[in-house]
């Protein structure tokens, strides 16, 4: 089997208050040089050897696992996983 | 007028909606479980509010590619009414059968008080026993409410009078001030506030009756006419 | 942390492994001589989290005893999962308060939504729909980033679970003091309704029937959490984190729907929800309970992680898992309505004759016991009780008015103190309105919850002033219930019965152990005046660190009836020209007064004193005047005194205002929390009939819709204040605080 990695982070224009939340307490502890942060999501997928399993993961994202009017995603396959 | 309430995996306003059709309003309704149903002899669908599948992913995303959905759909290509609230809302969105998303509240907190709303379009099938611009109350409880859409979507909104309920006061950020929207072609109303928490003064509020009742009166107008 | 279960009997003795699991000497001793023989490791285990205080009240057994559990309407008193009261109408009302205090203290969010979780489950699985939950929080002042992060952590976890389940949060109190500053209070009460005839005990009867588990699978969380619970906090213990279960409301959800669906089949013997010590709990009670035995097969339970020994399977404290006896040969209806929610359901076991709990694992008995040795013959100890020194210097001194210079500026700073200021920020995180029946949201004296398709309603209300206890833990005892029924009362209801939830110190203090019995003493003595037996509530002990105790915390959760819809009366002022009345006496009171919180910084004196035959009269009194429609809206008079709950009575955002006639020492006019007092509204037509029917209400001043607050004593100005900007402030203070920086 391989393991995929789905990252899934908030598309341009998306206000992140959690992200900001973050990025003032990081401040507030004194680290002046955090110019932004974001809060996104991370899925790992355990899948099955077969044909195209980049393909079909990028549709599992299109269908459910991110929601293209706010969130964009990116794909990486590790390699393979012996259990 | 026979309602659908949909129940999916923890939905939990669905006992509510029931009993806002069922005993305040004294139309037919079931509470109609997400697997193995059929929605065919149904004149309206109401998605309830709640947490479906404990908001796990997004809030609506995984009740949003249930089997029941397609029925949904189908149901609302015909041209009949469909209400989601609150979760049921997300739920719509997820599904697209309205535009936008619901992001977490910009406060990231979970609130729930009676907020006051403007009814910004009258003339629709869920709002026709309003007057334009007035001030209704509604419950709000939610965590993740705050209306998101790109520029042109909610100029789009504007253009074609979508938005059905904006906030007075807006509590969540929501882009627009935005309450509630209704699809083009008017059938589908997806709002967070709960009108089937606001059927008896009793509890705080019963501004949401016109609500139900609008759809009631319409959808008998129009089955009146086609009989 | 031990993990291997191939330790044998004999090192267990020999290394005193037992003694790391909680068991004192002596008790392995005795379990040795039920056994006749060394218990083996997971033997070790069950016993001692059965033996622990969390399961077996080994040391507040004595005490419990002495309350009222008693009264004609009350179904099922302290014993099964929740105490249920009858009301009328076939219907029943179920309920039970519980702390989840020590998890809280580690991991706060999880900790408080995983209460809630555990309080929910005792309810349904009585058979009752749960309708709505109340909670009772303690917190160090608000001073520093850890009590914020507690405190907003705590409220998080309590909303993020009862929100998502579908159980609204309807009130509850929050007070703050340094005594929690190490050990914050997170008790969480749920109540449930039912008709007589879905009334379901626990129990395991029926030779033969089949044991099924239903719910989450059994992982490693939580293992030792009920001997975890009844520890001393010790400061390193973020090394406990593993011990905290994690909760799933989404479950939760689908087991509320799935268990108050089987109750209606006949196939259904019993049911009981696996909280503190999991399986080895909910097991051995049911069978303990209908006199019969438990055999089950670990193999068969469903399992989170592979590799879990028997030890771990018997103790974890995975959440959202039940245990139900089914009729033999019709597991599978029950099964398919878990199916149906997508719950996994199995038989693990059967009843058997044999009074023995037997354990199997890989074909081998991995334990056996005697049922009752583990439920009904654990040990129950006799404490040493010493008066505390300080209760002595405390009486003896004498009572004194402590100076105001600006009794306007005294008020704004009280309304600004945590434990008086609004809870808004707290309560707008719930879900206070799901289920569509809450009549008053929080904020108010007591919540109520209409009965739908009655006339009635239920009144809940959770109260303990931890200060008086603390100052003199009888009388203080006597307060907390008062205090809750005076709360019901205003509300319009009649109070019923109450659950109590007892926090305390570390019993093995002689002083400790004092304050347990003195204000278990006092809350009996007020049950018995009011009419209010206790039906239930959970022990929670050990609530210390750095060797310091907390106040004594014994917190009342009361229910009371509405007759009917129409007496339900609101703790505001209600229209301009209505009279205000004070019911009762107002003497110098300020040993563990706000006023002494604030000018003091500290608790010295006396409690204030209360005669509970007075109480009684003038709740009754006040209860016929609202039932006769004679009261616009009432309130006790609480922390802060009149002054205090005058200013609440005015927000409500009406734009109300009030002046009041005030004679003698403004101070204590003002600021006294002299006991057995409420603040009652009448409408002008009314006052005469009113007066007729309270013999100790006294006239004090007008409801006027100019927003000002306006205080004259002996015909002189004390306060005036724009009302507004006395509410903005009320309403600011705990959001001010929190985001303060430390």
């Amino acid at each position: 089997m391989k393991k995929v990695n789905v990252y899934i982070t908030w598309k341009q224009g998306v206000l992140d208050p959690q992200g900001k939340a973050i990025q003032e307490s990081l401040h507030s502890l004194g680290y002046q040089e955090i110019l932004g942060a974001r809060v996104g999501k991370y899925i790992e997928l355990e899948v099955e050897e077969g044909p195209d399993i980049e393909g079909r993961v990028k549709e599992m994202c299109e269908r459910l696992l991110a929601n293209p009017v706010i969130e964009d995603y990116e794909i990486a396959t590790s390699e393979e996983v012996r259990l | 007028m026979k309602f659908a309430v949909v129940v999916f995996p923890a939905s939990n306003c669905d006992r509510d909606m029931y009993h806002a059709v069922k005993d305040v309003l004294q139309e037919e309704a079931d509470l109609v479980w997400y697997q193995n149903s059929n929605l065919e002899n149904y004149d309206g669908i109401l998605l309830p509010g709640g947490f479906s599948y404990g908001d796990y992913l997004r809030p609506g995303a995984v009740a949003s590619t249930s089997d029941i959905m397609q029925q949904i759909k189908t149901h609302a290509e015909k041209g009949k009414p469909v209400l989601g609230v609150c979760n049921g809302f997300q739920v719509l969105t997820e599904a697209r059968l309205l535009p936008g998303a619901l992001l977490r509240n910009k406060n990231l907190a979970f609130m729930c008080h009676q907020e006051p709303l403007v009814v910004a379009n009258a003339a629709t099938k869920f709002t026709s026993g309003y007057e334009q611009g007035e001030i209704v109350r509604f419950p709000i409880a939610h965590g993740e409410g705050n209306y998101y859409c790109d520029d042109e979507t909610l100029e789009e909104l504007k253009a074609n009078q979508q938005i059905v309920f904006t906030y007075q006061n807006n509590p969540n950020g929501s882009a627009g001030d935005i309450a509630g929207i209704i699809n083009k072609e008017g059938n589908v109303l997806g709002m967070m506030p709960h009108p089937e928490r606001a059927m008896e003064a009793l509890i705080g509020s019963d501004d949401g009756l016109r609500l139900f009742r609008s759809m009631v009166e319409n959808w008998r107008e129009t089955y009146a006419a086609n009989a | 942390m031990l993990q291997t279960h191939d330790i044998g009997p004999e090192t267990v003795e020999m290394d005193k492994l037992y003694s790391d699991m909680g068991l004192s000497d002596q008790e392995y001793d005795s379990v040795k001589n039920i056994l006749k023989r060394r218990p083996n490791f997971t033997e070790t285990g069950i016993f001692s989290v059965m033996w622990s205080e969390h399961c077996s009240y080994k040391t507040s057994k004595p005490l419990l005893k002495r309350f009222p559990t008693k009264g004609p309407h009350v179904l099922q008193g302290p014993g099964e999962g929740a105490g249920v009261v009858d009301i009328g109408d076939n219907q029943a009302v179920v309920f039970k308060i519980e702390s989840h205090n020590h998890p809280s203290a580690v991991e706060p969010y999880q900790g408080a939504a995983t209460g809630v979780g555990g309080i929910i489950r005792d309810v349904f699985s009585m058979g009752a729909r749960p309708i709505a939950l109340m909670n009772s929080l303690r917190f160090g002042d608000l001073t520093t980033d850890r009590m914020k992060y507690l405190f907003s952590e705590v409220v998080h976890g309590i909303a993020g679970y009862g929100n998502c389940v579908g159980v609204p949060t309807v009130g509850g109190e929050v007070q703050f003091d340094d005594s929690y500053e190490d050990n914050p209070l997170v008790n969480a009460m749920c109540i449930g309704l039912l008709k007589h005839d879905e009334l379901q005990k626990g129990i395991a009867s029926g030779i033969g029937n089949t044991v099924i588990y239903a719910g989450a699978p059994t992982g490693r969380d939580g293992i030792h959490g009920a001997t975890f619970a009844s520890d001393d906090l010790a400061e390193d213990s973020d090394k406990d984190r593993p011990a905290v279960q994690v909760g799933d409301p989404f479950m939760e959800k689908l087991l509320i729907e799935a268990s108050l669906e089987v109750i209606h089949s006949d196939a259904l013997v019993g049911m009981q929800d696996m909280g503190a010590a999991g399986l080895t709990s909910s097991a051995s009670e049911m069978a303990s309970k209908a006199g019969t035995g438990m055999e089950m097969n670990l193999d068969l339970v469903p399992q989170r992680e592979p590799g879990m020994n028997a030890y771990e399977l018997m103790l974890s404290e995975s959440q959202e898992r039940m245990l139900l006896v089914v009729k033999q040969g019709r597991e599978q209806e029950i099964i398919d309505v878990f199916e149906k929610y997508g719950l996994q359901a199995v038989a693990v076991g059967e009843v058997i004759e044999e009074k023995v709990f037997r354990i199997k694992q890989h074909g081998e008995v991995a334990a056996d016991i005697p049922v009752d040795a583990l439920a009904e013959e654990a040990p129950v100890y006799h404490m040493p009780s010493e008066q505390a020194t300080y209760f002595n210097e405390f009486q003896q001194l004498p009572e004194t008015v402590p100076h105001v210079a600006d009794h306007g500026e005294m008020l704004i700073k009280l309304l600004q103190q945590p434990t008086i200021a609004s809870k808004e920020w707290v309560y707008d995180q719930y879900d206070s309105m799901v289920q569509t029946n809450t009549v008053v949201t929080p904020g108010s004296d007591a919540a109520v919850v209409r009965i739908r398709g009655t006339e009635k309603a239920l009144a809940i209300s959770t109260d303990a002033n931890s200060r008086y206890i603390y100052l003199d833990p009888e009388t203080g005892g006597k307060i907390a219930v008062a205090e809750a029924a005076r709360n019901i009362v205003c509300s319009g209801a009649r109070p019923l019965a109450l659950t109590d939830g007892l926090n305390f110190g570390n019993p093995t203090n002689p002083e400790v152990f004092w304050q347990m019995e003195q204000s278990v003493e006092g809350m009996s003595a007020a049950c018995r005046a009011l009419a209010t037996p206790v039906i239930g509530g959970n022990v929670s002990l050990y609530n210390q660190s750095r060797g310091k105790s907390i106040f004594p915390t014994p917190i009342v959760g009361m229910v009371g009836l509405h007759e009917s819809l129409e007496h339900i009366t609101p703790s505001h002022f209600q229209s301009a020209g209505d009279i205000i009345y004070v019911i009762g006496e107002t003497e110098a009171a300020f040993g563990g007064s706000e006023l002494q919180n604030v000018i003091e910084g500290e608790y010295t004196g006396k409690a204030p004193a209360i005669d509970l035959e007075t109480e009684a009269r003038r709740q009754q009194q006040l209860l016929a005047a609202i039932q006769s429609g004679l009261v616009q809206s009432a309130h006790d008079l609480a922390e802060g005194g009149l002054a205090v709950a005058l200013a609440e009575s005015v927000f409500n955002g009406k734009g109300l205002g009030l002046t009041a006639e005030l004679a003698g020492d403004a101070t204590v006019s003002l600021f006294s929390e002299s006991q057995s007092r409420f603040l009652v509204s009448v409408k002008l037509e009314d006052q005469q009939r009113f007066e007729e029917q309270i013999e100790d209400a006294r006239k004090i001043g007008t409801v006027t819709d100019d927003h000002l607050y306006t205080i004259n004593i002996d015909g002189s100005t004390v306060i005036q204040e724009d009302a507004v900007k006395l509410e903005e402030l009320w309403k600011g203070a705990i959001p001010c605080l929190l985001k303060s920086k430390a």
